[in-house]
């Protein structure tokens, strides 16, 4: 026999042996880093919790300060809220069209550009937020940090809620305002989309 | 003498052996191999229930002030070391979420950028303080002992010393109020530990 062929051979028979590994417990405190990931990519693994999210930045950004950063303080704790009440096996009902309908709503209030006072504006999104909590809220995958799933859950949060403030930052320019309002009205025809889908 | 794909293949070789029979490899993750002392130091920093609430209480210090961050530099160690000597001969450990309510608590003042008297945020950070280095003690029973939690005491004065002067100087405008979003999330992150409690997860 070759000597190349039995490289391969011998490549080959540990490639296979990768496919069945024997049992390696390495840490005693396993699955911090995968539990924080976990959380981390739980809000962006959904395009409906995306546009729901996204467009509560815009909409602060459309407001301006103090909506700015209360709006993105205000979803995180009610979310924490309705993961909760998750995690408690209390049902919240109409959880998938309670998404939908907060894609629907805040889409519009960014394209109809409503200025409600600041604690109307906090209860729309706490509202809302609930819904989304409640949906994410009890999925920590099994042998995972329950308290590092849960800080990279509302880290990703919070960077949605960023990436929509940023973007909103346009509606200081002046094509800005149309373009941001015109966003909304996208972020609301998708939020329909997801709403027909969960009722029918 | 031996061809390059020969030589490749003796490595190859003893690879594949030793990954038919992996040994149970018991990695501590605080275990830094310089002795107990650094290992405290190791222990706080890697432990997340531990340092997100002191990094929080120094942010609240430094929100309310050069003269509360100051007082605050003196009894975090101090109560923690306090709290960890009991802890250390504690037999028993109380069935309460005190690390979700801390998270809770300190978070939800750092958020709402509450203005309490220097003496309740001393009074504040002694308790939570107390707490922390009681389950901490408790916790390093059979592990570090007392050399470990001097090593957490020494680590706390060093965190609460940059962050709450950090807080204290740059705290202002645009960062401030990242500083008490920051908050909120901590606060957010204990309602959830407080659900996983209440779930028994």
């Amino acid at each position: 026999m070759k000597t190349d062929t039995r490289a391969h051979l011998v490549l080959a028979v540990w490639l296979l042996m990768m496919v069945f590994p024997v049992e390696a417990a390495a840490h005693i405190a396993g699955g911090q880093a995968a539990g924080f990931w976990t959380g981390l990519e739980h809000p962006w693994s959904g395009l409906d919790h995306i546009l729901a999210m996204v467009a509560v930045g815009l909409w602060g950004a459309q407001l301006g300060v103090p909506a700015l950063w209360v709006l993105p303080v205000v979803f995180p704790m009610l979310m924490s809220v309705g993961a909760m009440l998750g995690l408690l096996g209390i049902p919240v009902p109409g959880v998938e069209v309670g998404i939908a309908v907060s894609a629907v709503a805040l889409g519009i209030m960014v394209l109809a550009e409503v200025r409600p006072g600041m604690v109307v504006a906090m209860i729309v999104v706490g509202f809302f937020a609930i819904f989304h909590g409640h949906a994410h809220g009890t999925e920590l995958p099994a042998g995972q940090s329950g308290l590092l799933y849960s800080m990279g859950f509302i880290l990703g949060t919070g960077c949605l809620h960023g990436v929509g403030i940023l973007i909103g930052l346009i509606h200081y320019y002046p094509l800005g305002k149309t373009l941001l309002r015109l966003t909304g009205g996208c972020i609301a025809a998708m939020g329909l989309f997801f709403l027909y889908h969960a009722v029918t | 003498m031996v061809s390059g794909k020969t030589s490749l293949l003796v490595p190859v070789l003893t690879a594949a052996v030793f990954m038919l029979w992996p040994e149970r490899a018991v990695a501590h993750l605080v275990t830094t191999g310089m002795g107990p002392v650094y290992d405290g130091i190791g222990h706080l920093l890697l432990t997340p229930e531990d340092i997100i609430p002191v990094v929080a209480l120094a942010m609240f210090a430094g929100l309310r002030g050069v003269e509360s961050g100051r007082k605050l530099l003196v009894i975090v160690p101090l109560f923690w070391l306090l709290g960890g000597a009991v802890g250390l001969r504690a037999t028993a450990m109380p069935d309460v979420p005190l690390q979700a309510l801390s998270f809770l608590l300190i978070g939800l003042l750092v958020a709402g950028d509450i203005r309490l008297p220097v003496l309740a945020t001393a009074g504040l950070a002694g308790l939570i303080g107390a707490l922390h280095g009681f389950m901490n003690g408790a916790a390093l029973q059979n592990d570090l002992g007392a050399p470990g939690l001097l090593g957490i005491t020494i680590a706390l004065f060093v965190i609460t010393s940059i962050v709450s002067a950090l807080v204290a100087v740059i705290a202002d405008g645009w960062k401030r109020v990242v500083v008490r979003v920051g908050g909120s999330w901590v606060a957010a992150s204990g309602l959830l530990m407080f659900g996983w409690y209440l779930r028994g997860a």
